[in-house]
């Protein structure tokens, strides 16, 4: 009965969805960018402090549903010591894994658990929305992004 | 064979709206692994039979462009629209066919009065009174209209979860200041059912013209625009058992005729020169272009089939499962429902302890349970309720007590999957 479900809400999103990583305010924040999906009002604001290229710390904070939550919390942890080429690189993978069910190539650790989320299309938007910002924030984007 | 005059003659009595699915073949089918439980009706109800059929017939039998044609087709399809206009006013009680104008549904009715009736009347310093709870297409029309004229938007203040209007702090908001006062008639996302007949009165009484939203009640409960009073009124078809793109804007014939042209184009002139044109009569002013006929078609059918139910008995019908869905709701622990208690019409918004609203519709989904979640185009609502988004369950005639119980042992799962 639940086995769809199973797929989408593995054990380590719901994990991450009700005790995210990185949960809080940078301050002071080297780089910050907000991401809002207008449909459903969710609202993610990343923080980033970074040593020359890298990324050194990050965090975010907003409200969310437990995909988008997850996927904020579970991309913090992905990304630190990342470059913007390398961030750009993942989420390539991640934005091609839950939009096509591509299977993740392997060194994507973690990120792979949203394999699930492209068997439900309404919810790719919630993974990608802290993508979104933490690209925004990298490329000093002033203006909120949505993910329409 | 001809659809022009096809008003069908009186359907027998209903005796049980639940025999009623079987006219909606779509409800019978099974939706991941589960039979369909629709409760998503205040997006948009499923079609009967009647309404796709003499749509399918139109499309057969009668097809042609309207007005411009000399020929029996023409003169057919000419015909069928104009009946169905007339249709359309006896369902609304408006005193003339030409009160009635075919539109895409209810924001381009809105949007045609912001920007014709708006931009006419409305100067710096006006007021338009606009409620708390409107849906963003009778919101953003007016901020639109508002920036471009210098009139201001104040609004009638939402008294929290149960989701009534301050009547209260009516007197101290409608004064003369206000030009227009326009307002839903039954909240999509509280299921509050506003006494609109009274509210246009105290409009009309500090000189204030008033528009209804209908979008939510035209289907669901028995509409008279005489009765209520409004200079305006907004519906959709889509929402009432008619198809998608087209809905209607009531006018009173005063209002109609000061008011200027919107789009400009075929239809809505009597003569044109190289440098200026002559309007049409109401409503073909307002009508630019080839309009959509077969819509008309389908809604015609819907008016009749709603008819023949009777709307005073699906309001009844809508207002018991929504009594019943609160009760059951407000029993299950963790929940949290808005809206009013009593009066509301058949939608419900509610939430379940930390489960977030667009988790909790994807389970119900595999479940077979269609609801919506998000912020239903109420984002500042949303906002003075404290929340992102809600959960809505929303019914029509053809749901049952055993649609709402389902609803309900599916939550339990959700809350158990979700560890609640
Ligand atoms: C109260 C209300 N007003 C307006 C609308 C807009 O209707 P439509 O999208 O058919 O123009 C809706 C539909 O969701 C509604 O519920």
């Amino acid at each position: 009965m639940f086995d769809d479900l199973a797929d989408l809400y593995q054990q380590v999103i719901l994990d991450h969805s009700k005790s995210p990583r990185n949960f809080h305010r940078l301050d002071p924040a080297d780089r910050t960018a907000e991401g809002t999906n207008p449909l459903c009002g969710d609202n993610i604001t990343v923080f980033l402090r970074m040593d020359g290229a890298r990324i050194k710390e990050l965090s975010f904070q907003g409200s969310g549903c437990a995909i988008s939550k997850a996927s904020a919390s579970i991309m913090t942890e992905s990304l630190q010591g990342r470059t913007l080429t390398e961030v750009k690189g993942l989420f390539d993978q991640v934005h091609d894994m839950v939009t096509t069910g591509k299977s993740p190539a392997s060194d994507m650790g973690k990120l792979a658990v949203f394999a699930g989320v492209h068997r439900f299309p309404a919810r790719v938007k919630c993974a990608i929305l802290p993508w979104h910002a933490v690209l925004a924030a990298l490329e000093g984007q002033v203006n909120p992004v949505t993910t329409e | 064979m001809s659809t022009g005059n096809s008003t069908a003659e009186p359907l027998p009595p209903v005796r049980d709206l639940s025999a009623l699915r079987a006219d909606f073949p779509i409800l019978n089918q099974a939706v991941n692994g589960h039979p369909l439980v629709y409760l998503d009706n205040a997006a948009t109800s499923q079609k009967p039979v009647a309404v796709i059929e003499a749509m399918d017939r139109y499309y057969r039998c009668d097809n042609a462009n309207v007005h411009r044609g000399i020929h029996e087709l023409s003169n057919r399809a000419t015909a069928t629209m104009e009946n169905s206009r007339a249709r359309a006013a006896r369902f609304l009680n408006a005193a003339r066919s030409s009160e009635v104008v075919f539109t895409r549904g209810t924001t381009e009715s809105i949007n045609l009065v912001a920007a014709t009736w708006g931009a006419d009347n409305l100067r710096p310093g006006d007021q338009i009174l606009l409620t708390e709870m409107e849906h963003h297409s009778n919101l953003v029309p007016w901020q639109l209209v508002a920036r471009r004229t210098g009139a201001e938007l104040v609004f009638l203040p939402v008294t929290g979860d149960e989701g009534l209007l301050d009547l209260a702090r009516l007197d101290a908001l409608l004064t003369p200041r206000v030009r227009l006062f326009a307002l839903t008639h039954v909240s999509n996302t509280l299921g509050t059912v506003n006494p609109v007949a009274e509210l246009c009165e105290r409009a009309r009484k500090v000189g204030a013209v008033s528009l209804v939203d209908a979008a939510q009640s035209a289907g669901h409960l028995p509409l008279d625009v005489q009765a209520i009073g409004c200079d305006f009124l907004a519906c959709s078809g889509h929402k009432l058992c008619g198809p998608t793109g087209i809905g209607l804007l009531y006018g009173r014939q005063e209002q109609l005729e000061a008011m200027p042209p919107w789009q400009g184009g075929g239809e809505m002139i009597s003569s044109v020169d190289f440098h200026e044109s002559r309007w049409n009569v109401v409503p073909h002013k307002f009508e630019a272009g080839t309009p959509n006929i077969a819509g008309s078609v389908g809604l015609h059918a819907a008016f009749d089939y709603l008819d023949a139910i009777g709307r005073q008995r699906i309001f009844q019908h809508d207002q018991e499962l929504a009594g019943y869905a609160y009760e059951r709701l407000t029993t299950l622990s963790g929940t949290r429902v808005f809206g009013p208690r009593t009066g509301r019409s058949g939608v419900v918004s509610f939430l379940l302890d930390d489960v977030h609203a667009h988790d909790l519709v994807t389970a119900a989904d595999q479940f077979g349970v269609a609801l919506r979640g998000g912020h239903h185009c109420n984002q500042p609502l949303m906002r003075k309720l404290g929340v992102p988004s809600t959960a809505r369950a929303s019914f029509y005639f053809y749901n049952t007590r055993a649609e709402v119980d389902r609803l309900i042992e599916v939550l339990r799962e959700i809350r158990r999957f979700f560890g609640g």
